[in-house]
């Protein structure tokens, strides 16, 4: 696919270099190219997409109609809880990070990222980590049904497939842990003379404050589940009443980790738009220094409103306000950045190329998904909103429009850069208006399912939700579909097309568009100038 | 801005490593720290015997809060428990006494422990107990039952907005204990 | 019998339609968070419509601007684009307003949180536990406890192709063997807790979820002020039949309450079963 063409582009434009890739297989294993290894993450991550897609088919096939009619509850709640750790972990995290990896020794002017080998490492954890996670399934007793955030005691009731998710869960902690490090390490020392920290572009800002939250809170988690296998199988009585311990604690232990883990996965994003929306306004982004900051309020006050998650556990008063007030200031530097892009736009000479109406479509749907978000930071209404579909409703406009339509927007954008190819401009446009118009088709009528009452996590439901399932079901089973469009136009490019410039859009700004497209397999070895 | 030197990298990451090992500590270090951090606001009641010698009596007879008390088991714990009285009106500043009747329903010996839970929060720092059979270990014979008493007091700093307080145990048997919802 | 699927994708799409261009025509949708019958959840209610409102209104603005650039500001009308890049003022001016909105919203928040959490001067409580899976009731003023289990024509409905169309059973999944049972206007306090694992105890027309955790005790409240039967669910996650433990509260007329009462005590003397049950599980 993409890597095969890269590779033989590569050979044309970089003739002077005398050590290109090494050639089949061991190219992919023994790479330290950090463009080959954030090539083997944006493929692994939409191998990941795909799997927990079709994880979230089978979801919505039981939900089209009241009764049971596919599956058992207990598979049921497998294939949400494995969506969930998938989608978080296989798809969204490797797909960010993956751009990362290609992008941001280009952005400043770097050779390669500046721990080579531990990012060939970093990588090739993850494939072993899901194999581990999705043996699961076939395990005797099944996949973890606990759902993703994993709560004791009902995850003590897994079976033999604890041990396998918790090692798995470790070994993904690992693998983002080296990532993040080696992120932090080369934009600190790797970026180009004159490069300065408030010259970097945007998406190398959010993806180094994403880093430093990932070195942060991961280990966290990793404590957290160390905990629940000692509970389970050492005696240890962490979150067990019968022993002094206490349930909640896990709670506040996972969201500690949980909430920040929600920016680290939107952080990025913001990146990207903040790249995109300038090129195709032709206009500089409106208030750079204002993001950075807005950005690094956001990662700051993501340790402080955790227990928002929890509002029903029955938390002391003091503790409530606390965490609706802190949960309610992240609107103001959230809506910092939206009013940026607004302003970005205002008076520019916009075309409309896929990344850019991804770009919009984000803008629009993520900021729908942030106003549902200061609703539930409301502790009185939450207790009414708290595991319902509007909750389900918010995470996935904030996560599938949001995070993985930036994401999506970041591959067409960068496509032509990275193969050398343009992509299929029409059937770009096709994938971006199908997956508009489905992904609110699915996610815009549990809005109301949550309000009018149906819990989430259930196989079933009572018949008053029946329509309401029905549309979202419809409003899935296309946004399935449309992805895979998305992926014939991913492998259409990279197998060739017409060919990009160096520029491939209109003076868009940032060093990756002055070298070559492909860019070579070594860049930058001779450091840019920076004005 | 300079181009990295292999020590600038080695220096840096390992900081980076050191934040890393010392956030999955914080993690566990979270377990005491959310101890203190609930025995502070109350909301869960440590298991504290306050000395009954230290205990003076100093009854409000103005002021009448009631005192609920409530037992829990497991599912399918072989145990009966239940509180002998599921009401009381106290005075704080008074000692008072109650028990709670448990009783074994195996054919063997099973060792319990109970854990004590106070509600309102608010309540739980001025709920004292001299005496608790939720301090030790309770031995039961086969078919054993018995009434294990509690003696506590109100201290009369309680808040005045509280006027319920409901003392809550739930009795584990020795094998829940060690694989509690396993 | 029931309605055909075909049937049943031609109302969604009227659905889909009606909702996107009339939602007040739909009576029969329920397509908001329901006013319920207590003081307080009228009162999260009011709290929600105004949250909603303050969002619609920031969206209609937000969106207004974005869809305005869209149309005047691209390139095939030959604009010109501008190259401004910065205004303090501008950046002051919108992270102040918000911060204003939010103080705002606060204040009735808290209020509102302050009213839910106080549980004091209550006429009667009664102690929740959560099983897997099912509730059990306990009066704590009275002898009385029971669990509260799906009703036997659901839990038919609802096995893997069991034949029975869910249209067909009347409050499907919605309906419970014994319901809680309390009288109307009385201050009624719940002490939740789970005998195995977390459960939620929800009901939407009460304004109640709270969780019911192992080991420990929560405390919640409600006043119903209309008679009547409120439905809802479990609410936090507790394993395989998670979907299938209903809470069913029937709140009575002080009269039909106490002869309820009565009705009780005796049959729990009539009954060993009930007595046996009590003291096993």
């Amino acid at each position: 696919m993409s890597q095969v063409d890269t590779h033989s582009h590569t050979d044309h434009h970089d003739d002077h270099h005398d050590h290109g890739p090494a050639k089949g297989l061991k190219r992919w294993l023994f790479t330290t190219n950090h463009k080959d290894i954030g090539t083997m993450y944006l493929i692994f991550s939409l191998v990941m997409f795909m799997t927990g897609g079709a994880m979230a088919m089978v979801i919505r096939a039981e939900l089209f109609q009241p009764g049971l009619q596919l599956v058992e509850p207990g598979f049921f709640n497998q294939m949400t809880t494995m969506h969930a750790l998938i989608m978080v972990f296989g798809a969204v995290m490797p797909a960010t990070v993956g751009l990362a990896n290609w992008m941001i020794p280009i952005m400043i002017g770097a050779p390669d990222m500046a721990l080579p080998r531990m990012n060939n490492w970093s990588f090739w954890i993850l494939p072993f980590a899901f194999t581990m996670l999705l043996s699961t399934l076939i395990m005797p007793g099944g996949g973890p049904a606990g759902g993703w955030t994993m709560y004791p005691p009902l995850i003590q009731q897994t079976g033999v497939a604890l041990p396998f998710l918790i090692f798995a869960i470790h070994m993904m902690g690992v693998s983002s842990i080296m990532g993040a490090i080696n992120i932090v390490v080369t934009i600190m020392n790797m970026r180009a003379p004159g490069m300065t920290l408030l010259k970097m572009p945007l998406f190398v800002w959010t993806w180094l404050i994403t880093a430093y939250l990932l070195v942060a809170v991961m280990p966290v988690l990793a404590g957290g589940v160390t905990m629940l296998l000692t509970d389970q199988y050492f005696g240890t009585t962490f979150f067990n009443a019968a022993g002094g311990g206490d349930p909640v604690m896990f709670q506040h232990i996972f969201w500690f980790f949980g909430h920040p883990e929600v920016y680290i996965m939107i952080l990025p994003a913001f990146g990207i738009i903040s790249e995109i929306i300038p090129t195709f306004s032709r206009k500089p982004l409106f208030g750079y220094e204002s993001m950075v900051y807005a950005t690094a309020s956001i990662a700051f006050l993501s340790f402080i409103v955790w227990a928002h998650h929890m509002f029903t556990v029955g938390m002391p008063i003091a503790g409530q306000l606390f965490f609706m007030f802190s949960t309610m200031m992240i609107a103001v530097p959230t809506g910092v950045k939206v009013f940026n892009w607004i302003s970005t736009m205002w008076r520019g000479a916009m075309t409309f190329e896929t990344p850019m109406l991804f770009s919009l479509a984000f803008v629009f749907l993520f900021t729908i998904g942030g106003f549902s978000g200061l609703m539930l930071a409301i502790a009185p209404a939450d207790f009414q909103y708290h595991d319902t579909y509007f909750v389900v409703a918010h995470f996935h406009y904030v996560l599938v429009p949001g995070a993985v339509f930036a994401i999506m927007a970041g591959v067409y954008y960068w496509l032509p850069k990275w193969t050398g190819n343009m992509y299929d401009e029409t059937l770009g446009k096709v994938h971006f208006w199908m997956s508009t118009i489905f992904v609110n088709v699915l996610f815009f009528p549990q809005h109301f399912l949550g309000l009018a009452g149906m819990p989430r996590r259930i196989p079933d439901y009572a018949t008053q939700f029946a329509d309401f399932n029905m549309i979202s079901s419809i409003g899935g089973f296309g946004f399935g579909l449309s992805q895979l469009l998305f992926i014939y136009v991913v492998i259409k490019c990279a197998k060739g097309g017409v060919k990009a410039t160096d520029k491939v859009w209109d003076e868009p700004r940032g060093l990756e568009w002055t070298l070559s497209s492909p860019p070579p397999y070594h860049s930058f070895s001779v450091a840019p100038e920076i004005k | 801005m300079t181009q990295n030197t292999p020590q600038d990298n080695k220096a840096l990451t390992l900081k980076l490593v050191v934040m890393t090992l010392a956030m999955f500590g914080f993690g566990f270090a979270l377990v005491p720290l959310y101890s203190v951090f609930c025995e502070i606001t109350g909301i869960r009641s440590a298991i504290v015997e306050t000395d009954a010698s230290q205990v003076i009596e100093t009854p409000d007879i103005d002021r009448e809060v009631t005192i609920e008390f409530v037992a829990n088991r497991i599912a399918g714990a072989a145990w009966e428990f239940e509180p002998s009285v599921t009401k009381m009106k106290v005075h704080p500043g008074k000692l008072y006494s109650t028990t709670f009747f448990a009783r074994n329903l195996l054919d063997r010996p099973i060792t319990g422990l109970a854990t004590p839970d106070i509600k309102p929060a608010a309540a739980n720092k001025y709920f004292q107990k001299t005496e608790c059979f939720c301090f030790t270990e309770q031995k039961f014979g086969a078919s054993e039952s018995r009434d294990m008493p509690v003696r506590f007091i109100i201290d009369p700093e309680l808040p005045e907005h509280v006027d319920t307080v409901t003392l809550s145990y739930t009795f584990y048997s020795q094998t829940e204990l060690a694989s509690a919802a396993r | 019998m029931s309605r055909t699927i075909l049937n049943r994708l031609h109302s969604a799409a009227l659905a889909l339609f009606a909702s996107a261009f009339a939602p007040a025509a739909l009576a029969d949708w329920a397509l908001n968070m329901p006013v319920g019958v207590t003081e307080v959840s009228k009162e999260v209610y009011g709290l929600h419509m105004l949250i909603l409102g303050v969002c619609v209104a920031i969206a209609i603005v937000v969106f207004g601007v974005m869809i305005v650039s869209i149309f005047l500001h691209r390139k095939s009308r030959g604009v010109e684009p501008a190259q401004f890049y910065h205004s303090t003022k501008a950046e002051i001016i919108w992270t102040v307003i918000p911060i204003i909105i939010l103080i705002a919203m606060a204040v009735p928040a808290a209020e509102g949180l302050i009213k839910v959490e106080d549980t004091r001067n209550a006429d009667m409580t009664v102690k929740v536990t959560g099983y897997q899976w099912r509730w059990r009731y306990d009066y704590l003023d009275h002898d009385i406890g029971f669990y509260s289990t799906l009703d036997r024509e659901s839990n038919q409905a609802r096995r893997v192709n069991s034949g029975t169309d869910p249209f067909s059973v009347e409050n499907y999944l919605l309906e419970v063997d014994h319901p809680l049972v309390v009288p109307v206007g009385a201050k009624v306090r719940l002490l939740l807790t789970a005998a195995d694992v977390l459960h939620a105890w929800w009901v939407p027309d009460l304004a109640v979820k709270k969780d019911a955790i192992p080991g420990y005790i929560n405390e919640a409240w409600f006043k119903a002020d209309v008679p009547g039967i409120y439905r809802g669910q479990c609410a936090e996650l507790c394993g395989r039949d998670h979907g299938f433990m209903p809470v069913v509260v029937h709140v009575l007329e002080r009269d039909e309450y106490d002869a309820w009462l009565v009705e009780q005590t005796t049959d729990k003397v009539a009954s060993p079963e009930n007595v046996a049950a009590t003291r096993k599980l």
